[in-house]
C-alpha cells in the first residue's frame, strides 16, 4: 500500500478505535443510568435507593398475582431466582401481562421488599409461536412451552448485575 | 478470492463500468427484489398463523425486522464506504455514500414507527427511553446528519470527506444498537433471528420474514444503484463516455 494512504488508514483506524474506546467507558460508566431497570437481585442487594422514584423489573412470580375483587388493585411479586420484592399496582395491566413473563414498572421502592407502581410494561421475549405449536409442546410436556420456564428465554436480560 | 474481489473493487471503481454494471443489473434486481417482497409480505401478513400471546400484532414484525435489519446493514456499508473515500480517495466510494444514505434513513424511521405502534399494544407504552430504542434514534439522526452534510458543502468531494468521517464514526453507534439488548437491561427483547444456532421464531412465521428481508435488502440494493447511477452520470457529464451515452440516447 501506498505510504500516503497507509497513514490516512491508520489515523482513521486510530480515530475510531479511540473513539469507541471513549465511548465504551462512557456506557460502562454510565450504565447504571442507561439500564432502564434495577433487578429484583440489585433491590436485594441493596443497590437500589430506597424511596426515589426508578424502575424496576423481573418476572412475575408462579401464582402470585393477587387482584382485589372490587377495585383495580393488583399485588405480584416479581423475582429473578435472586431476590424477589412485591409489587402494589393500581391500574390496568397490558395485555401481555401474565404469570412467568417479564415486566417492568415504573413507581416508588418503598422499602426493600415493597414497590409501589405507577406504571406497569409487559416485557415480550423473542420466542414466536403459533397457538397450536404451544399446544403441541404442552402436550408433549416440552419445558420451552411454559412462559419463564427458563429464565434466560424469557425476555429477561442475561448477564451478571454488579 | 482475494483476487476476485481485487478486480471487482477496480472495476467497480471505474464510473463507467459501474454504469454498465448498473445497466446490467437492475432489469432483474428490481422486479426479483419487488417479488420477494410482495410474497413476504403477504404471506407474513395475512396467512402466517397468529401469535400465542400477541395474535395478530405481532404480524408487524415483517416490516419492522426488515426495516431495521436494512438500516443498520446500510449504515455498516456507509461505513465501508466512508473508510475507502477517506483512505483511499475513491470517487464511487464517495458516490455509494451519498447513495446509501435516503433509504437507510427512511427505513431507520419505519423501524421506530412501527416499533412505537407495537410497542403500545404489547408493552402499554409507544416510547421508552431504553438503550435499543435510544440508539435507533441516534441511528435515524447519524443518516440525517449525514445527509445533511452532504447537501450543506458545495463542493461534492469536501461534502463527501465530511460526510464519510461522520459515517465511519457513527458505525460505533450500530454495535451499540445490535448489543445493547444483551449489555444492558432493556425493554425491547433479544434477537430472535440468530445466524447461529436455532432462531426462537417457529417455522411457519419465519420464512415470510426471512423472505421479506431479502426482498427489502434487495430493494434497498436497487435504490441505491438507481442513486449512485443518476450521481455518476451527473458527476461525469464532461466526461467523453457520458457524451456519447446522451448522442446515442438523443439519435
Amino acid at each position: 500500500m501506498n505510504p500516503v494512504r497507509k497513514q490516512r488508514l491508520f489515523v482513521v483506524l486510530a480515530v475510531l478505535a479511540g473513539l469507541a474506546v471513549a465511548v465504551g467507558l462512557a456506557v460502562y460508566a454510565l450504565r447504571q443510568n442507561i439500564n432502564l431497570f434495577y433487578t429484583p437481585q440489585q433491590i436485594v442487594n441493596g443497590e437500589a435507593p430506597v424511596g426515589a422514584k426508578m424502575r424496576v423489573g423481573g418476572l412475575v412470580e408462579d401464582g402470585s398475582v393477587q387482584r382485589d375483587p372490587d377495585t383495580l388493585d393488583v399485588v405480584f411479586t416479581v423475582t429473578d431466582g435472586k431476590g424477589s420484592f412485591a409489587i402494589h399496582y393500581q391500574g390496568i395491566l397490558p395485555d401481555l401481562f401474565r404469570e412467568g413473563q417479564g415486566v417492568v414498572a415504573n413507581g416508588t421502592l418503598v422499602s426493600r421488599d415493597r414497590f409501589e407502581a405507577d406504571e406497569v410494561l409487559a416485557k415480550h421475549d423473542e420466542t414466536y409461536m403459533p397457538p397450536e405449536v404451544q399446544d403441541a409442546l404442552e402436550k408433549a410436556g416440552h419445558p420451552g412451552s411454559k412462559p419463564g420456564a427458563k429464565e434466560e428465554d424469557a425476555g429477561y436480560p442475561k448477564g451478571d448485575y454488579d | 478470492m482475494w483476487k476476485t474481489i481485487k478486480r471487482w473493487y477496480h472495476q467497480l471503481g471505474s464510473p463507467r463500468y459501474f454504469y454498465r454494471f448498473c445497466e446490467a443489473v437492475l432489469p432483474w434486481l428490481v422486479p426479483v427484489s419487488l417479488a420477494l417482497l410482495a410474497v413476504g409480505l403477504i404471506w407474513g401478513l395475512v396467512y402466517a398463523p397468529v401469535e400465542r400471546y400477541q395474535g395478530d400484532s405481532y404480524r408487524i414484525i415483517y416490516i419492522h425486522v426488515p426495516a431495521s435489519s436494512g438500516a443498520l446493514m446500510g449504515y455498516i456499508a456507509m461505513g465501508v464506504a466512508g473508510l475507502v473515500a477517506l483512505v483511499w480517495r475513491m470517487k464511487m466510494a464517495e458516490v455509494m455514500l451519498k447513495a446509501l444514505a435516503p433509504f437507510g434513513a427512511a427505513l431507520a424511521a419505519v423501524s421506530l414507527l412501527t416499533g412505537a405502534l407495537w410497542g403500545k399494544p404489547t408493552w402499554g407504552t409507544y416510547w421508552q427511553w431504553d438503550a435499543r430504542m435510544t440508539s435507533m434514534l441516534i441511528l435515524l439522526f447519524l443518516y440525517l446528519g449525514i445527509m445533511a452534510l452532504q447537501n450543506a458543502i458545495r463542493d461534492p468531494r469536501q461534502a463527501a470527506r465530511a460526510a464519510a468521517l461522520l459515517a465511519v464514526v457513527g458505525v460505533i453507534n450500530v454495535v451499540i444498537v445490535k448489543y445493547s439488548v444483551e449489555w444492558l437491561n432493556t425493554l425491547h427483547q433479544g434477537a430472535t433471528l440468530k445466524v447461529v444456532g436455532e432462531s426462537s421464531i417457529d417455522a411457519s412465521m419465519k420464512w415470510p420474514l426471512l423472505i421479506s428481508m431479502a426482498g427489502l435488502w434487495l430493494l434497498y440494493a436497487a435504490n441505491v444503484l438507481i442513486r449512485a447511477r443518476t450521481e455518476v452520470l451527473s458527476r461525469e457529464r464532461r466526461s467523453g463516455w457520458v457524451r456519447r451515452l446522451v448522442r446515442d440516447e438523443e439519435a
